[in-house]
């Protein structure tokens, strides 16, 4: 019964707001309008108009995807100790970390359509009327695990919020038990994305058991450093108040994470140059380069130094309590995994290639405008959302039932 | 009445839900006496506009089924299965939106351009290979031989040919044998319909320098331009060595690539989605991908063809070497083994005692390439 208004709210929410909030999100649709473009140009010449070749045969658009799984799934640190162990302070964080994961998931999927050179066979991934190859495709338990854990933020804000706007308490019992599957299927979507790498054999760079793990410290790093980012742009930008304490173990937990993604950093390396062996001519590649081939020596460098930079900042205890060192140490933070979780996890895999062959990557204008539109729309998702959620969470919009119910002094009913 | 009639929404739609199961005229089911037309007429092909009104119809369409359903049945209550229900339905969409663009004197499109639309419709909504019936893989080969004809011109013949029993294949190289000619390569390419524009090959000769290590051919060089054989050097050919143990079949998400009975891996072009897992997980560098619409000169179109073979592929699919599945479950040679000059390629069933691949395995000192893998390719080098 509050269905109607509810999404009549939620429109009006979206679509007002002051000059900058307009500003804001035509020009996210300047830039989504530009990546659509490009990919109507890569829809109808072919991914030959990507910088991807029969050698190096996932680019840009990959890398992407195996990030953002990793913003998607940070959103469990969130809310993990709020709905778990009623964690107050975290309270007021949980949907929009839900939000991050939504529009991080939605992207995820963006990124794996705009990579397929036959997206209109896609329905093929359907049981009964396609034939999805599961259990024995590790891709095809992404796509289990990432939708299933898109449905799954998607329900649970949408009736915490729902309730609150029809003015009832949300039963725990129909919301917690989601919540416990959402922290196991957090951790899963994490996994089976890695193992989606680790499981070949054929790329000596990937097929190792570190990835998986690492995977998850880079992810428990640049997840809530995001949401420290966002938490702050709302802080700053509405009346909705986060407290310091929110703040501070976010912090805390992107400390340690990335503490211990700079320790498997150290052991990776360690362990592919002690003992040089064939084993390590795409580590090779990636950090030194190979027979003249550097492309991507400025960029893991460029990550090392941030990583390494951004981690001394958060580990020393001042400056992480004080925002003008926390902020854009979580940007910095946030780019440098962004960096090495990307170009230099996936492209090195392919270089050189299993038969010693050596064919450099670099991203086309193309590719270059896609991702920004996906982005910008991953972006322009989280707005939204977040803009529907807070008046409702400020209370400054009920369901108009609630309001006449009031009025005339009476109770509700659910 | 004429013989000829004009294309009808009905008609149109009547072709939508039937699954495209026979050829074109035939599906529109001729009334008894009445002649049909080879193929559909375009509305405005004729100047005069069919969809305008009744009056202006030819004769009224029978549904195909009518021996065994009433008349006056639509796809709404056809017994279809599911895939065949949506295909249908979307079918119907694309198939009106056609008949209504007939309508409209802008429309210039040719007859056959609508066969073909409808045809590629056919086969947008066709099953994975491996779960069709034999109806309709035969429904399949005649939409898309029908379809090379409109596009290209191309006569061609697609086979689904299938393994024989008792048939497994496996091949040899002879190290020392080989020159360097790459005759291999330009059989292969010709043979197999390989993309000119994007210059595909499946083989590759890597020149490597005498006494470097084969276990990787990192030193070895695939690009080389100059007289062979080159001073100093032998070579080596690489191309899909078609597994016991595939990695790529394993990681592929819909079942759009796998191994045959006779040892051969093959890909369904038409069910591929073009994610390239399988060219991330294959260690030889054996799959190539369409990164655009491949181009073969009509001249040099082999028109002898296998489904899973050499026949036409499409933009953002990926292709393999097959052993020339065409060629080899005919009994013959594939073009590489055939071309070869130096006799330097050994073909043959390594499940047949007699024949030569088996006496080389049995008698040389063969290796494969990455062994520690367990990927357990069927190709095998050897030396004199």
């Amino acid at each position: 019964m509050h269905l109607k208004p509810f999404l009549t709210t939620a429109l009006d929410s979206a679509t007002s707001g002051d000059r900058r909030y307009h500003l804001w999100m035509g020009g996210l649709t300047l830039v989504m309008l530009l990546g659509g473009y490009a990919y109507f140009i890569q829809l109808h010449e072919g991914l030959a108009v990507t910088g991807m070749t029969d050698h190096v045969s996932w680019g840009l658009y990959i890398s992407n995807f195996a990030f953002l799984v990793g913003v998607a799934a940070a959103a469990m640190m969130v809310v993990l100790p709020a709905y778990v162990f009623e964690d107050v302070d975290f309270g007021r964080a949980v949907l929009m970390a839900e939000g991050v994961a939504v529009a991080a998931l939605i992207m995820c999927l963006a990124f794996v359509v705009v990579d397929l050179g036959n997206p209109f066979a896609s329905w093929h991934l359907i049981p009964v009327i396609g034939y999805l190859n599961w259990p024995r495709s590790l891709l095809a338990w992404d796509v289990i695990v990432l939708n299933g854990y898109l449905a799954l933020n998607l329900a649970i804000p949408f009736y915490l919020l729902y309730s609150h706007y029809a003015g009832r308490t949300p039963e725990k019992g129909k919301y917690v038990p989601f919540i416990y599957i959402s922290v196991f299927w957090a951790v899963s979507i994490h996994l089976v994305t890695a193992f989606l790498f680790a499981g070949l054999p054929a790329r000596p760079f990937w097929h190792n058991a570190l990835l998986g793990p690492r995977f998850l410290a880079s992810a428990f790093a640049a997840g809530p450093a995001i949401m420290i980012l966002v938490l702050w742009v709302i802080r700053s930008q509405t009346e909705y108040s986060i407290k310091d304490a929110a703040f501070a173990k976010l912090a805390m937990i992107v400390t340690v994470a990335a503490q211990i993604n700079l320790i498997m950093l150290a052991s990776e390396i360690f362990t592919e140059f002690y003992f040089f062996t064939h084993h390590a001519v795409s580590a090779q590649y990636l950090f030194f380069g190979l027979d003249g081939h550097n492309a991507l020596v400025p960029w893991i460098w460029t990550a090392i130094i941030l990583n390494v930079g951004a981690t001394v900042v958060l580990t020393i205890h001042p400056l992480r309590r004080n925002p003008k060192w926390l902020i854009p140490a979580c940007f910095v933070l946030f780019v440098a995994i962004w960096i090495e979780k990307g170009m230099g996890m996936v492209v090195p895999g392919f270089i050189p290639s299993p038969l010693g062959e050596i064919v450099e990557y670099a991203p086309t204008w193309v590719e270059l405008a896609v991702t920004a539109g996906i982005w910008a729309m991953g972006l322009f998702i989280l707005t939204v959302l977040v803009r529907v959620a807070l008046p409702i969470e400020l209370g400054t919009v009920r369901s108009p039932h609630i309001a006449e119910a009031d009025r005339e002094g009476v109770g509700v009913e659910g | 009445m004429s013989t000829e009639r004009e294309l009808t929404l009905d008609d149109v739609l009547q072709y939508a839900g039937q699954e495209a199961t026979r050829p074109l005229a035939e599906r529109l089911g001729p009334p008894p006496g009445a002649q049909y037309p080879s193929e559909i007429r375009g509305g405005c092909g004729s100047g005069s506009c069919g969809c305008g009104g009744a009056d202006e119809r030819g004769p009224e369409p029978a549904p195909a089924t009518r021996d065994t359903e009433p008349a006056g049945h639509t796809i709404l209550d056809r017994k279809l299965d599911r895939r065949g229900a949506l295909g249908a339905m979307f079918g119907a969409l694309a198939a009106g939106s056609q008949a209504l663009s007939a309508c409209s004197p802008a429309s210039l499109a040719s007859s056959e351009e609508r066969e073909a639309k409808l045809l590629e419709w056919g086969e947008y909504f066709k099953g994975n290979f491996r779960l069709m019936s034999d109806e309709e893989k035969a429904d399949s080969i005649r939409r898309l031989e029908r379809l090379s004809r409109i596009r290209t011109g191309a006569e061609v013949n697609i086979h689904t040919t299938e393994a024989s029993p008792g048939v497994v294949y496996g091949y040899a190289f002879n190290i020392s044998k080989c020159q360097g000619y790459r005759n291999c390569v330009d059989a292969c390419v010709q043979e197999n319909n390989l993309d000119r524009d994007a210059g595909t090959q499946y083989i590759r000769i890597f020149e490597m320098e005498k006494g470097s290590s084969m276990d990787d051919l990192d030193h070895g060089d695939p690009t080389f331009q100059h007289e062979v054989p080159a001073e100093g050097h032998f070579y080596i050919g690489t191309q899909c060595f078609q597994c016991a143990n595939p990695p790529c079949v394993e990681v592929c998400p819909v079942g759009a690539t796998w191994q045959e009975p006779d040892g051969i891996t093959v890909v369904d072009y038409d069910w591929c989605i073009g994610c390239r897992y399988c060219m991330a997980a294959c260690p030889y560098w054996a799959r190539r991908f369409n990164w655009a619409e491949p181009e073969v000169p009509a001249e040099e179109l082999n028109p002898n063809q296998h489904y899973l073979g050499n026949r036409a592929r499409k933009a953002g699919v990926v292709e393999k070497c097959t052993f020339c599945i065409q060629r080899s479950r005919a009994g013959r040679l594939p073009a590489c083994a055939e071309a070869c000059p130096t006799g330097a390629r050994v073909f043959g069933n390594i499940l047949d005692p007699d024949s030569e691949i088996r006496w080389v395995i049995e008698n040389k000192q063969v290796f494969r390439l990455k062994e520690d893998l367990h990927t357990e390719p069927r190709f095998w080098y050897f030396m004199d």
